[in-house]
């Protein structure tokens, strides 16, 4: 049914960025599959209890699925919609991030204070590395060589080297971070701070802070922008960043770190992820159920999308 | 009378330390038990722990992240039975440690401030909401991390205006709490521009768990028509039988049905779901409002240790009060102290058994400063001198 829905797509658009964005229901227990040509959701599948973090394997074949209160990594064929088999993942997996050899999962579990390292391939943990309270962003270096949990009450981004699966750095950052990524050829990560309103740029090399950003809504309560997941455009000069419930997305100058524009999206949004060219982006909003599309380069709202409740993380593949 | 070493060391160096000072943080916490006058159901009896397990989840929150610092954490608990010497038990603590978590009645709270041995103290009031200890009789050295009875009152009276609740009624205990709740929220009443139009006092002997169906709808029709029943009955003794007994078929709120509260399982938005979940697994038991008020005390001296890198009384407490620190307390907004009295700001949580209804400041309370202020004793409002 998936597939005879994105042949008929195919020949409406080009058939070089024909995608799917998958999007996380926190509380349905379910995927939504929106069309990146159609704009509709083509597909819901069942998933395990509470799914947040989502992404794909290097070649699409396979989605990896956070089930956090199923306390498991679930696979699921992106075709069928099929769960293929459980990944051991440890409690409450959160958040996770696939290091760049396709094979080693890295998990966040949430209720334990553990990153939980696990093979896709044998299914098994290779390890389980003691992190902060609540660990939840995580993130690794192009060269896969560093990989990063942030926690949310301890207030750090831990860095461990993935090749001792040890933690080798520790570094403080404003309160509750969420969300990490590598960028500028994986010479610098960002890291966002929920509740301290800010997104704190580190040097890799030597862990040293470079630069902080602050945001700032006009008629929202500083408190209440509080910035989540973000995303950078294929050239790496723009940031688009999740306020959370002041439910704003920011654009960040990734060269300047200076804030150039905000723009309304649904409530509390917290995910994101582009379609094929980066042209347009997917974001998640958790209280309004539904996931905002924008253009990247008008840099405006083209249309929101309903799916199920609570969406939470977003992630594409494409088709063609 | 029980005491424990409570200890949690980190392997500091196992895990990448940052090179920072070592840091080591006694606590005390000193709890007297309060007698407990008879109610009349037994359905909710009060976990013996109360308090003190929130300030465990705290300690190990706080070891978590210490052990990545070099910081480490200890609670010295000192746990009385009334009658007790109490001051000798306080001065005991003091003089191990100067930070102090506190749960006992406002007076206690009071002698122990007093004491000499705490002029170079940091006490944390966990446990009293009495208006008091946020006015005139406040203390320098007393911080107060359980929100006063006014930031409660206030909460629900901003619920009636959003609601345009505004014919209201109350029926008031007779304990001290009972009275101290009325009052706060006649005055939250007034602040928010409403009124009661009738009060009765209950003084009820009968067993309630047989007669309230007989007895309540009578006891209210008097009332005639209204929007709300206020409810003062800060001992849980009669309130849960006035639900659904009512002469008018009217909401209920205050100490029953509707309550503000600090803290309720049914909290579990702004990650709030994995503090509930920590805490159940440690304590076998749902987290109450105590239980925070103790987890944030431990949590801001942890945050302040973490950020400063000292274990220094002054170092802290300036910092606390200062504008650098905030807490994430899982309410959805940073948690700061007001530096006119030791109250530490909070989102208040309107709620019944089941769900949480709104959560206060609510949308359109405005205040120039911020909007946590619209509740509980703001700038003005409070007499408290001890902070200039």
């Amino acid at each position: 049914m998936i597939r005879s829905a994105t042949l008929i797509c195919g020949f409406l658009v080009s058939p070089v960025w024909a995608g799917e964005i998958w999007v996380t229901n926190e509380k349905d227990d379910t995927v939504s599959v929106i069309s990146t040509e159609t704009l509709e959701v083509i597909q819901t599948y069942p998933t395990g209890e509470r799914p947040r973090g989502i992404t794909f394997s290097k070649d699409f074949s396979r989605v990896y699925i956070c089930a956090s209160d199923s306390d498991a990594v679930q696979v699921m064929d992106p075709n069928t919609g099929e769960i293929l088999h459980n990944l051991p993942s440890g409690e409450d997996p959160e958040q996770f991030v696939l290091h760049p050899n396709d094979r080693h999962l890295y998990i966040a579990n949430e209720d334990d204070a553990i990153t939980t390292v696990v093979d896709t391939e044998t299914r098994k943990v290779i390890a389980q590395i003691d992190v902060g309270v609540e660990p939840e962003g995580m993130a690794v270096s192009p060269d896969g060589k560093i990989a990063i949990t942030t926690s949310e009450t301890t207030n750090m981004a831990h860095w461990i080297d993935t090749e001792t699966q040890e933690l080798f750095a520790n570094t403080l950052v404003d309160s509750r971070p969420r969300h990490a990524e590598f960028v500028a050829g994986g010479s610098q990560m960002w890291v966002s701070s929920e509740i301290g309103g800010t997104i704190t740029v580190f040097n890799v090399e030597d862990q040293s802070e470079i630069a902080k950003i602050d945001f700032e809504v006009q008629g929202v309560h500083p408190d209440r922008v509080q910035p989540v997941g973000f995303e950078f455009t294929a050239d790496e000069t723009t940031a688009f960043v999740a306020l959370g419930p002041s439910n704003h997305i920011a654009v960040v100058n990734a060269e300047t770190f200076e804030v150039e524009d905000y723009i309304l999206v649904g409530r509390r949004v917290w995910h994101m992820d582009f379609n094929g060219d980066k042209s347009q982006l997917f974001t998640t909003n958790g209280v309004s159920g539904d996931v905002t599309v924008i253009d990247v380069a008008s840099r405006t709202a083209l249309k929101t999308i309903k799916v199920g409740r609570f969406p939470w993380g977003a992630a594409y593949r494409p088709t063609e | 009378m029980g005491r424990n070493l409570l200890t949690l060391t980190g392997l500091a160096l196992c895990f990448g330390t940052i090179a920072q000072a070592e840091v080591a943080l006694n606590i005390g916490y000193l709890k007297v038990f309060q007698p407990q006058p008879p109610t009349l159901s037994n359905l909710d009896p009060e976990p013996e722990d109360i308090g003190l397990a929130g300030a465990l989840t705290g300690l190990d929150d706080n070891a978590t992240t210490g052990r990545f610092l070099g910081h480490t954490y200890t609670l010295t608990d000192a746990i009385l039975e009334e009658g007790d010497d109490t001051l000798a038990a306080a001065a005991d603590l003091l003089a191990q440690t100067p930070f102090l978590i506190i749960d006992a009645p406002a007076k206690t709270l009071l002698t122990i401030a007093d004491l000499p041995q705490a002029e170079d103290a940091l006490i944390f009031n966990a446990a009293s909401g009495d208006v008091s200890l946020r006015r005139d009789a406040c203390r320098a050295n007393m911080l107060h991390t359980v929100p006063s009875d006014a930031m409660r009152t206030d909460a629900l009276a901003q619920m009636f205006v959003k609601k345009r609740w505004d014919d209201l009624v109350m029926i008031a205990g007779t304990h001290a709490g009972d009275l101290a709740y009325a009052n706060a929220m006649r005055a939250s009443l007034t602040k928010f521009g409403l009124e009661l139009n009738a009060e009765k006092t209950w003084a009820f002997d009968a067993d309630m768990r047989r007669a309230a169906a007989q007895e309540v709808p009578l006891f209210t029709q008097e009332f005639g028509d209204y929007d709300v029943l206020v409810v003062a009955d800060e001992l849980q003794d009669f309130g849960r039988y006035i639900l659904y007994n009512t002469w008018e078929a009217r909401p209920v709120a205050g100490s029953e049905g509707l309550t503000a509260v600090t803290w309720s399982p049914v909290i579990e938005q702004w990650g709030a779901a994995q503090l509930q979940n920590r805490f159940e697994e440690a304590h076998g038991r749902d987290m109450t409002s105590r239980d925070y008020a103790a987890w944030a005390a431990v949590r801001s001296l942890g945050e302040a240790v973490t950020r400063t890198d000292a274990g220094d009384l002054t170092i802290l407490r300036s910092y606390i009060l200062s504008d650098d620190f905030e807490l994430a307390g899982f309410k959805g907004r940073p948690l700061t102290y007001r530096d006119w009295n030791g109250q530490l700001r909070q989102p208040i949580a309107i709620a019944h058994p089941r769900a949480l209804v709104a959560q206060a400041p609510l949308e359109g309370f405005l205040h120039q400063t911020n909007e946590l202020d619209t509740l509980g004793l703001d700038r003005p409002e409070s007499n408290c001198e001890a902070f200039e």
